[in-house]
């Protein structure tokens, strides 16, 4: 590590820079800027995959984080109106390693930079961003404020102080800011080259989906599997839920500390579970589904973040590639009786899956969705079109 | 799933010689499959005809034979090693041709032999295109419309569904070969004619043409239990219809949202299950509409490919290593990730830089050629680049090429700055379209009229006309004041060399002042996984980074070892291949034993030295004194730098030894002053008089009058060409006074600062190719002499030649030593040498010599047992050469090499040889006599030797009497003989029965309908001038493509007369390397 730790003649601003990343522990990452005007702080966090930028500064598990992208071109193919995992980033800026370019794509719509702009995203390119990410693979995701100045004037001491104020993300609850205010229905269907979009014409099953932050592929692939989906938001309570007489419930992947959600969503959950209905959770619902069922999570040293990661599945020994966003994971060993592992990281070892052997629950710690990153395991969702078949006796 | 335990032994089929479409990343894809089953415990059996690899070295496998790669030579290797399984998929479309020949001919059923890696089922889906494209069909992926031909009434039909444009792709041959794009309907009928003659199953496709659209390319990997992952996604930046192996490429791709990525990655994964290639690696091609998205697939490899090792080089996943342990069992998730060594194999890499891929061509030395780029493949050579952006990235590739670029450099567009002239020049697919578009910029031509014109991604372009606006400001305003700016411009990727240029300084002062500013390059890993595990893999290369303000991170780490730097060859070209990246491979294992670090410095993808596996640490660098100097001072912050080894990987190296020496950089081996020594006339000839040897007649011209004097007094012919050059460059024989002038006219402007060099011509004289080795007290060891098979005249490249020498009597090969110890002694040469001579009437005549590894030195190594590189590597860094306790035991083999060339390629070619090289590899025939050692190097290089039929016979008159001899063997083994007048005449006069043909310019029928009627089996044609040259070009041409087998020379036609008595007198057989020395290395 060559990059300063303490404060002082960093400083500085360079003459050039009109952005910068300054990190909570001194460091200061200068650069140009793009997006809007003005900082932002959060977790800086690294993502790996080389396509899918837009969906990932729209999924709304990026909550309170800053993303770097490890790959240097990001922007090249602009932004369009489908890409999108919600209709409002709430990732709060990007770091990026080359300029923003023009967009090559037949899909452009808006170049990146002015979609950041009209999203309040603030940005800076121009840094080492594999010299970031190696500083957080080494010390943990350190929290920071990424600022654009377009004048070049930075308070640099008082950003630092921003970012070491902030709390981090160790026991925040973010889903409840990024959940939907009110239930609304889905029948969107996944994307197809030269039709977009489709639309859900004949639902087999009504599902309720619980809104921790979904990613909109996640309802996508959901419809295409045949599920009519009813969105409620994180705060709905097990009757709430329960209410839609639904066929199956969904527990979305969402931000934050899962623990910070347990007053909530641990009852309602465990309401759907004692009614047996048929229920499949991703990443922080899979997180929460652990919890309800009396298990642990905890901050892992390093997150994963990217769509290369490979999980086992150890039912049938195959591995997918997967797509993941998560800084937290399930303790494997605090899970109760009746709760098996099925999925493995095999980077790590950690947890990636698990079902109940007594009740029609299962859930996966990684993206099935994906968006980006491969479709590997869309499967996932035939799977709980399935065990919704079998509750019913089909 | 654990690897099978059902087999035991194994055999490897090898590509063969490097031709175009299929060089050495044969050998380094090959070499990963063939450690990586010995590793696992099987008896690895190997067939290649190239000694030029590394896979042919004796100690890789347990027999290595390098024979002939046909069919019935397999046969016969499996009927005496019985192996198991054969792994097809890791030489290329030899491998899998010669496979499937023999498995569709019942042999390997008969011989009990499966096929691992890809069945015949998967292979003949990929392979065939009209399988294919049901295949795909099936699985609701769209392929460009098409119809299957085989003759005109066919194509007739097909042109009628498909349209024109139409490209046509002949079936089951290597890197497109007899394909083309026909834009109307005559050429679209010559084209298809020509494809269908060029399949071996007489097939070509016709196909929708999707020119101009977006191509990219998919790496994919597969095991049994149908884990799929992606290496590497490409994309070209030249537009569909130049071959990929032809174009420009980058990856990862850059232009794909991730739902156009994930659906070709679905389509690459299901493509590879419906073509049922079980395990291992393969390479889907895509053409994508930029207009609307719509994705069509082009084509499957389903074996390991040019583009796999790109994409193993591009992302550090060994992907033919992975492929052979998924060929005997293995699944993804059992094997490691070599380079993190703590993650699985099952993920899919994913990098944090771009890697640009350029292809480097040779239509200089193929007048006649158009310099045109289509769907078949001309490249002889790529570099490959890494920078953290594409437009560093770029910029490294273009100085990797070594073709004098320093960047994106001027270039002349005829007619500019007439716009129509230079959208003209946009739209013609050149080799140098890139300096064409950046030259376009410079004339005012707007992104959208460039794209238009070129078809290029206009987000490719933008990135270069951001070059080439850079540069405007820097021409106009100087170098940039502050650090900052300096660095922004160093982050673009510009050298300084160009900086220099276009600052009108020179490169050292540039690099002065950026060195005063503190602007360094810095090192980053090539790790897999863009930093998220850390890497100990030292597979590295530079790029500049960091604000000014903090320093950059750099990862080199370089230890406190012993270490020595070997420097490589850059991009393969003629006269610079897979030869000298062997002698730079086994400089890193010779050093690497005896306890040095090596640190490999090199930019071709395709070898074996830029393996992360081979050298201790590797840069992957242009080879350009500024990119060296840095490494070697970032080297130098740790531990001790014995020296550089810049005399093994060709010129390109050798060129880099006084820059590197005048900034202190210790040399290794024979002191640069020597190799200068060598290589300047002057000198050199002083030399040569004081030892007392001879030298033809010489001098030096630095104008027309001056050469026609020097010629005259020398006396005609004389063999003229302009100096310092490589593989014999603008080398030709000229006979007369106006042959000269028209060769200072026409081909080399002479001149003071381009003077030419004009030897006497020694007609008949006998060519003898020397490697010796000499340690640092002088003691000399002559490793191995060669007698040529053709005469002096023809560049050594390209002849055959054998060892041990067949004719030249012990006085004068002991006289060649003599004079070889004397000069190796004169130069102080440390480490290897290699002379050319003539031998004429007794006398010797020293030719050249080049105090650095040479091309024949791999094949010295495996005619001999000796691994002579290696020994040179030792007395570079001081061992004695008696400490190598070399024996000088010969066994009873004859060894002879055959060169192989790419005239097949070049339509509009002659094939005659001269003193310009223009083969792009070679074999190696082995076996107990000349004739058999010489027939064996025949089929090896391709040539159908035939046993029996009739012989054409046309040659000039000086070579008629020579001539008689060998027909008349040829009568008495039964051919018939036609000739050409004067030959019939000759040869009737001296009692042999012939039947005259007509020249072609005689009238019909002439000798060509008799050749196209498959009415001639071999051809003895040779000629002097260049009037007979035209006259006679058509048969040379039809021998070529309808594969008779043809000698242009006396010499040649006399050995191969050898060789098919030879093997009349008894049926080829095989052996492996093993068998004719014990030695191992």
């Amino acid at each position: 590590m060559t990059s300063p730790k303490t404060a002082g003649a960093i400083d500085a601003a360079p003459r050039w820079a009109t952005a910068a990343l300054v990190l909570a522990d001194g460091a200061v990452f200068w650069g140009k800027g793009v997006g809007a005007a003005g900082h932002a702080v959060g977790e800086v966090c690294f993502n790996t995959s080389m396509t899918g930028y837009q969906e990932i500064i729209t999924d709304p598990s990026y909550a309170g984080q800053i993303i770097t992208f490890t790959f240097p071109h990001i922007g090249n193919v602009g932004t369009n109106l489908e890409d999108i995992e919600s209709l409002t980033p709430v990732a709060r800026g990007v770091v990026l390693r080359g300029d923003i370019t023009e967009p090559a794509n037949w899909r452009a719509a808006k170049p990146l930079d002015d979609w950041l702009r009209s999203h309040n995203l603030p940005g800076v390119c121009g840094v080492d961003t594999r010299a970031i990410t190696r500083r957080i693979r080494d010390g943990g995701a350190p929290n920071g404020v990424v600022v654009h100045a377009p004048d070049g004037k930075f308070d640099v001491p008082k950003l630092r102080k921003i970012a070491q104020d902030w709390p981090g993300l160790d026991g925040m609850d973010l889903a409840i800011e990024v959940t939907t205010k009110q239930l609304y229905s889905w029948d969107e269907t996944k994307w197809a080259l030269g039709q977009g979009y489709g639309k859900l014409t004949k639902p087999k099953y009504h599902v309720v989906a619980v809104d921790y932050g979904a990613k909109r592929n996640i309802l996508r692939c959901l419809a295409n599997a045949g599920c009519k989906v009813t969105v409620v938001p994180a705060t709905a309570t097990g009757e709430d839920i329960l209410r839609h007489k639904p066929d199956g419930v969904f527990l979305s992947n969402g931000p934050g500390d899962p623990a910070a959600t347990v007053g909530y969503s641990v009852p309602a959950i465990q309401a759907v579970l004692d009614k047996k209905v048929p229920l499949f959770g991703i990443c922080l619902g899979h997180q929460i589904l652990a919890l309800t069922l009396g298990g642990k999570t905890r901050k892992m040293e390093r997150g994963h973040r990217g769509a290369n990661q490979p999980v086992k599945d150890l039912t049938t020994g195959k591995v997918e590639i997967t797509s993941q966003n998560h800084g937290f994971c399930v303790v494997p060993e605090s899970l109760p009786e009746g709760v098996e592992v099925t999925h493995v990281s095999l980077f790590d070892g950690t947890n990636e899956g698990l079902r109940c052997t007594d009740k029609p629950a299962f859930s996966v710690q990684y993206h099935p969705e994906a968006s980006p990153g491969p479709t590997d395991s869309h499967y996932l969702f035939d799977r709980f079109v399935d065990m919704i078949d079998k509750s019913k006796g089909k | 799933m654990p690897k099978r335990t059902d087999i035991k032994s194994i055999l490897v089929i090898g590509a063969g010689p490097i031709v175009i479409g299929q060089a050495c990343e044969f050998d380094y894809s090959g070499v990963q499959a063939c450690k990586a089953l010995k590793d696992e415990g099987y008896r690895v059996i190997l067939i290649n005809s190239n000694p030029a690899t590394i896979m042919t070295d004796p100690g890789l496998v347990d027999a290595t034979y390098v024979e002939p790669i046909t069919p019935d030579m397999v046969a016969k290797i499996i009927e005496k090693e019985r192996p198991d399984a054969i792994l097809p998929t890791m030489g290329g479309q030899t491998a899998l041709n010669t496979a499937m020949s023999l498995h569709r001919d019942g042999r390997l059923k008969k011989l009990n032999v499966e096929l691992i890696g890809a069945n015949a089922e998967a292979i003949d889906k990929a392979e065939d295109r009209l399988l294919f494209r049901d295949a795909m069909t099936k699985i609701g992926l769209e392929c460009p419309k098409s119809e299957v031909v085989h003759n005109r009434e066919e194509a007739a039909r097909a042109l009628a569904n498909v349209g024109l444009p139409a490209i046509i792709r002949p079936s089951f041959t290597l890197g497109g070969t007899g394909g083309g794009i026909a834009y109307n309907r005559d050429e679209y009928f010559d084209i298809v004619q020509g494809g269908v003659d060029a399949s071996p199953v007489g097939e070509v496709l016709v196909e929708e043409s999707v020119l101009g659209w977006k191509e990219f390319e998919m790496e994919v990997v597969r095991d049994r239990r149908d884990n799929c992952i992606i290496i590497c996604s490409i994309e070209n930046i030249d537009p569909m219809g130049v071959h990929t192996g032809d174009s420009v490429t980058v990856a990862p791709a850059l232009t794909l949202t991730d739902k156009e990525y994930q659906n070709m990655r679905d389509a690459s994964i299901a493509g590879l299950r419906e073509i049922g290639v079980d395990t291992g690696g393969s390479n889907v091609q895509f053409a994508v509409d930029p207009a609307t998205g719509r994705m069509v697939v082009i084509e499957m490899n389903p074996r390991v490919s040019r583009s796999s090792a790109l994409a193993s080089k591009a992302t550090g996943f060994p992907i033919a290593k992975v492929a052979a342990r998924l060929a005997v069992g293995y699944t993804l998730d059992e094997l490691l990730n070599d380079i993190t060594g703590t993650t699985p194999a099952s993920f899919e890499p994913t990098i944090d830089y771009v890697v640009t891929k350029m292809p480097r061509f040779a239509f200089e030395k193929f007048p006649g050629a158009e310099a045109l780029l289509t769907t078949s493949m001309k490249s002889v050579g790529e570099a490959m680049s890494i920078g953290r952006t594409f437009q560093e990235s770029l910029q490294k590739a273009l100085r990797s090429m070594e073709t004098g670029l320093t960047g994106l450099n001027e270039i002349e567009i005829k007619g500019a700055p007439d716009k129509a002239a230079i959208v003209g020049a946009l739209a013609r697919p050149t080799p140098d379209r890139i300096l064409v578009i950046a030259q376009a910029f410079r004339h005012g031509l707007s992104v959208d009229e460039v794209a238009q014109a070129s078809k290029y991604e206009p987000w490719f372009l933008r990135q270069i006309r951001e070059l080439v606006e850079a540069e405007a400001i820097v021409r106009t305003r100087g170098l940039p004041k502050d650090a900052k700016g300096l660095l922004d411009l160093k982050k673009k990727g510009f050298s300084d060399e160009r900086l220099a240029e276009l600052t009108g300084q020179k490169a050292v002062d540039v690099a002065t002042r950026r060195r005063g500013l503190g602007i360094r390059p810095v090192y980053k890993r090539i790790d897999t996984c863009a930093a998220e595990f850390e890497s100990h893999t030292p597979y590295l290369y530079s790029c500049y980074e960091g604000d000014g303000v903090n320093p950059a991170e750099c990862e080199a780490q370089p230890t406190d070892r012993r270490k020595v730097i070997i420097l490589g060859g850059g991009p393969n070209r003629i006269g610079q291949g897979i030869e000298f990246d062997y002698c730079c491979v086994h400089a890193v294992y010779a050093l690497r034993d005896a306890g040095y670090e090596t640190i490999m410095v090199n930019c071709n993808p395709e070898t074996v030295s830029t393996d992360y596996d081979t050298a201790d640490r590797l840069y992957f660098e242009p080879l350009t004194a500024e990119d060296v100097i840095e490494l070697v001072e970032v080297e130098r912050r740790n531990g001790e730098l014995l020296g550089l080894i810049v005399q093994f990987g060709g010129q390109t190296p050798l060129k880099l030894a006084k820059p590197l020496e005048a900034v202190g950089i210790p040399i290794l081996g024979t002191s640069p002053d020597a190799i200068d020594l060598a290589e300047d006339r002057d000198r050199f000839q002083k030399l040569i008089h004081e030892l007392k040897l001879r030298q033809p007649d010489n001098g030096t011209a630095t104008s027309q009058e001056q050469a026609i004097a020097v010629a005259e007094r020398i006396g005609y012919p004389v063999v003229i060409r302009p100096s310092y050059v490589l593989g014999g460059r603008a080398m030709q024989i000229v006979y007369d006074r106006a042959g000269l002038e028209r060769y200072t006219r026409e081909a080399v402007k002479v001149s003071g600062d381009t003077p030419v060099l004009i030897d006497s011509y020694l007609r008949d004289a006998i060519e003898v190719d020397v490697d010796a080795l000499a340690d640092k007290d002088q003691n000399v060891f002559v490793a191995g002499i060669m007698e040529h098979i053709e005469e002096a005249g023809i560049h050594s490249g390209d002849s055959a030649c054998s060892l041990p020498p067949h004719s030249l009597p012990a006085k004068i090969l002991a006289e060649i030593e003599r004079q070889t110890e004397a000069m190796a002694k004169a130069l102080k040469v440390v480490g290897l040498m290699n002379v050319q001579y003539a031998v004429k009437d007794g006398d010797v005549y020293v030719l050249e010599v080049n105090p650095r590894a040479s091309r024949t030195v791999p094949f010295v190594a495996k005619a001999t047992g000796q691994p002579i590189a290696k020994y040179a590597a030792r007395l570079m860094v001081g061992e004695p050469l008696k400490a190598l306790a070399i024996k000088k035991a010969r066994g009873k083999h004859v060894a002879v090499k055959e060169a192989v060339f790419p005239f097949a390629r070049f339509p509009g070619v002659d094939i005659i040889l001269g003193p310009e090289m223009r083969s792009t590899g070679e074999v190696m025939g082995l076996d107990t006599n000349f004739g058999r050692a010489f027939a064996k190097s025949q089929l090896g290089a391709g040539s159908k030797v035939p046993l029996e039929g009739v012989v054409f016979v046309s040659v000039k008159d000086q070579d008629k009497a020579a001539m008689v001899k060998p027909v008349k063997h040829l009568v008495e083994l039964g051919f018939t003989v036609v000739a050409t007048g004067g030959t019939s005449d000759f040869l009737r006069k001296h009692g042999i029965k012939t039947q005259r043909v007509n020249k072609v310019l005689e009238g019909r029928p002439h000798i060509v309908d008799l050749m196209k009627d498959g009415k001639v089996q071999l051809v003895f044609n040779t000629v002097d001038g260049a009037n007979a040259l035209t006259d006679s070009f058509t048969l040379r041409r039809t021998a070529l493509m309808n594969k008779i087998a043809y000698y242009t020379t006396v010499a040649g036609a006399k050995a191969s007369v050898e060789g098919i008595a030879a093997m009349r007198a008894g049926a080829l057989d095989v052996a492996p390397l093993q068998s004719y020395f014990k030695t191992t290395f």
